[in-house]
């Protein structure tokens, strides 16, 4: 059969919900906790349908909360059953107590995060202080950029997860990507199937094999009643920042197998736009690196050297690479959508970090723009680049605080 | 059914005695609960009940220090801990993974203090039941947060001292969440206590061949957190049900019924004065006269309910 053919009358408009609860049926989940939030209540309606049409062979607990929505996952993952969930700003924070249970737990829940402002005051639009500020909960967190990557990422999400035991956050972008329809490549179920293997669980809860998880455990190791050391509390959490460590390796290399099968090449970390020539280098999460490429496009016809990094995965962070990635670089502009109270951007921190003792040494600029939905211009970002040149050409170096592009 | 008999899965009814009841011990010796904690007597019966049959989940409190502590448990049942207000949640998922998986005979059992039931966890009870999860949810009340040193609940007594009502004592008396629960519709709500463990046993033998969401609220004398000599933990229940503290019922499919000694009470009309419980307990030592009374009342409305729903339930 002829591949681009049948990749071509695949091809749905589907809004960014859409091909989340796409993404996840595809992975066959079999049980699905979710509770409603703009922007994410269309993924919660489409999966109800999914499993009312019988189209998809799951149960749907339409719970009270997030916090109960994560817990049914929980419990269910150590059954053995393959879940998911998805949220948004409140419901993420609401959750936050599960997030570290899960990562703690080592259960590979998947969810969907649609990228939403926090409060207070309200506000429903796209930015991402939301997952951003779960960066520390033992959750690898993937950011997409446009709809295809959603529903591949969420994919992909369930073979990382299920190997490694490290639950998974596919985020994307509230209303920029969640209610804007986009061509999408939806893949077959048998290749997804032949793709994703069955979830094998770590957990037993079987009474002629009985075992207690998650209990009381102590700093140190202890011995068991056969007499054998077992971890304390601290190897234990040393084995999930391990397994967080090396994760790089599995993302990458089921990113491959995916693009092997499905045509589209997901072995990095990290987006590249034009970096091999450039001197300056712009940095962004999400759909907000789309707009990037637009400004690096009007930057270079004006002569500028500019390339975009596109930051995909997030935790683990991508530390040694990037720093690779960046060494040639004289600048980089980063544009967070998200602050770190009383510091800067997150990953503008990340970045910083990720530079020291390397042999990079180009100057960073950070900007914090789009929060609650203000509107970030490929315009504006290109000047802000054009400012940072300037400045950084006067001699002025690293600034201790981002800037901000608002009225202020 | 006549009172003290219990459908097994043959089709005969067998009185439960101590003789009769299973052997087996799920629930090994040496585990971390104080001397004579009713908790530890309660499970107990309850585990025997189910026949070790179950996936337990276990919220945050003196249940999971029973559980042991990572890698030894005296514990032979499998069990999951998971955050305090989750334990109804976790049940759900734990029952939603089971039935995707396909996998049938086991009861999912939830259990929980009167903080994780009438305070964090009630959000997440209640949305269980109104989903009508099929589970059994068992709350062990000790009227506080022991776990964490004996602070109020939700589940306290007017007047009593702990460690956030420390001089005055609660001002404000308990709620009744086995009728909470009740309101929800569900078709088997017990209560039962440590102190008669044979009833509890019946109780949750029954609650196993429900289908649907099953309550049962068992009140736990605790000697630490109540000021009473640890030999004297039978006594204490005892008095609760004596005096009508606790009164023993069950509601199976909105039919009420009397059981064990409330049931007998009820025959003799023999209630006794409550203040014969509260004297025995320390946290009471500062309880005021005006506060007995309120407390004696409350106790006499719910009796005269009680009795007024057993007699309807029998004519
Ligand atoms: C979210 C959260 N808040 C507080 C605690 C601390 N905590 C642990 S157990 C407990 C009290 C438990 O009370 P109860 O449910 O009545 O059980 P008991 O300890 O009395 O057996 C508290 C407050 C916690 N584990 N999680
Ligand atoms: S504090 Fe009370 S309920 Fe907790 S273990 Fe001790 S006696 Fe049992
Ligand atoms: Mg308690």
């Amino acid at each position: 059969m002829n591949k681009k053919i049948a990749r071509k009358a695949d091809t749905w408009i589907l809004d960014g919900n859409r091909a989340a609860a796409q993404g996840a049926k595809l992975s066959r989940v079999q049980v699905i906790a979710a509770y409603p939030i703009t922007p994410q209540s269309p993924v919660t309606e489409r999966l109800s349908e999914f499993v009312e049409k019988r189209e998809l062979d799951a149960q749907y607990i339409a719970v009270e909360s997030e916090h109960s929505a994560l817990a049914v996952c929980t419990s269910a993952s150590m059954v053995g059953a393959r879940t998911f969930t998805a949220t948004s700003s409140h419901g993420l924070a609401y959750m936050h107590e599960m997030l570290h249970w899960a990562a703690g737990a080592r259960l590979p829940v998947v969810l969907a995060c649609v990228n939403r402002a926090i409060g207070a005051p309200w506000n429903v639009l796209n930015d991402q202080q939301d997952s951003v500020s779960q960066r520390d909960t033992g959750w690898i967190q993937v950011y997409a950029r446009n709809n295809q990557e959603i529903l591949d990422s969420i994919i992909q999400a369930y073979r990382i997860a299920e190997s490694i035991y490290v639950p998974v956050m596919v985020c994307y972008d509230g209303y920029v990507l969640s209610h804007t329809e986009m061509p999408v490549d939806v893949p077959s179920q048998e290749a997804v199937d032949r793709f994703l293997p069955r979830y094998k669980p770590h957990t037993i809860l079987d009474p002629a094999n009985p075992k207690n998880y998650n209990l009381v455990t102590l700093a140190n190791p202890r011995i068991n009643a056969e007499g054998v050391l077992c971890h304390g509390y601290m190897e234990l959490r040393y084995l999930l920042q391990e397994a967080l460590q090396n994760s790089r390796e599995t993302i990458v290399k089921v990113g491959q197998e995916f693009g092997e099968l499905f045509g589209r090449s997901y072995a990095s970390m990290f987006w590249e736009d034009r970096l091999d020539d450039a001197d300056v280098v712009i940095v962004a999460m999400g759909s907000l690196a789309m707009e990037a490429i637009v400004a690096a496009d009007m930057l270079r016809e004006g002569g500028h050297k500019v390339g975009v990094l596109g930051l995909r995965v997030f935790r683990p962070f991508p530390k040694a690479e990037l720093a690779r990635a960046l060494e040639k670089s004289r600048l980089v502009v980063i544009f967070d959508k998200n602050i770190s109270y009383g510091l800067e951007g997150a990953t503008c921190s990340e970045i910083k970090s990720a530079l020291y003792g390397s042999p990079a040494r180009a100057v960073i600029r950070d900007f914090i723009v789009g929060l609650g939905g203000r509107d970030v211009k490929a315009r504006e970002m290109a000047d802000a680049v054009k400012r940072s040149l300037l400045s950084v050409n006067e001699g002025d170096l690293n600034r201790e605080y981002a800037e901000w592009i608002c009225a202020i | 059914m006549p009172n003290g008999y219990v459908l097994f899965e043959g089709d005969y009814a067998m009185k439960t005695t101590a003789v009769n009841i299973t052997e087996k011990e799920y629930l090994l010796p040496g585990n971390r609960t104080c001397p004579g904690c009713a908790l530890s007597l309660a499970y107990r019966y309850i585990l025997k009940a189910l026949e070790g049959q179950v996936i337990v989940t276990v919220p945050a409190s003196c249940l999971t220090v029973l559980h042991g502590m990572y890698p030894v448990t005296s514990v032979t049942v499998p069990c999951v801990n998971t955050p305090f207000a989750t334990t109804a949640a976790s049940a759900t998922g734990l029952v939603a993974g089971l039935k995707a998986l396909g996998k049938e005979g086991l009861t999912v059992l939830a259990v929980a203090g009167d903080g994780g039931t009438h305070d964090i966890g009630i959000q997440a009870l209640s949305a269980a039941a109104e989903r009508q999860t099929d589970f059994l949810y068992i709350c062990y009340d000790n009227e506080g947060y022991m776990n964490t040193g004996n602070q109020r609940s939700g589940s306290t007594p007017l007047g009593a001292i702990s460690g956030t009502t420390p001089i005055v004592g609660k001002q404000q008396n308990q709620k009744d969440i086995a009728a909470i629960m009740e309101a929800h519709g569900i078709p088997y709500v017990a209560t039962a206590n440590a102190s008669y463990p044979l009833d509890l046993y019946e109780k949750v033998r029954k609650a196993k061949m429900i289908r649907g969401t099953r309550f049962i609220h068992v009140f736990v004398p605790c000697s630490p957190g109540w000021g009473f000599p640890f030999s004297e933990t039978i006594k204490i229940g005892r008095l609760a049900v004596e005096t009508g503290w606790v009164i023993l019922y069950e509601v199976e499919d909105g039919v009420f019924r009397l059981t064990s000694a409330s049931e007998s009470i009820a025959e003799k009309s023999n209630l006794k004065p409550l203040r014969e419980y509260l004297v025995e307990q320390g946290r009471f030592k500062n309880i005021t006269e005006e506060q007995i009374g309120i407390l004696q009342r409350w106790v006499n409305a719910r009796w005269k309910r009680c009795l007024d729903r057993a007699g309807d339930s029998q004519s």
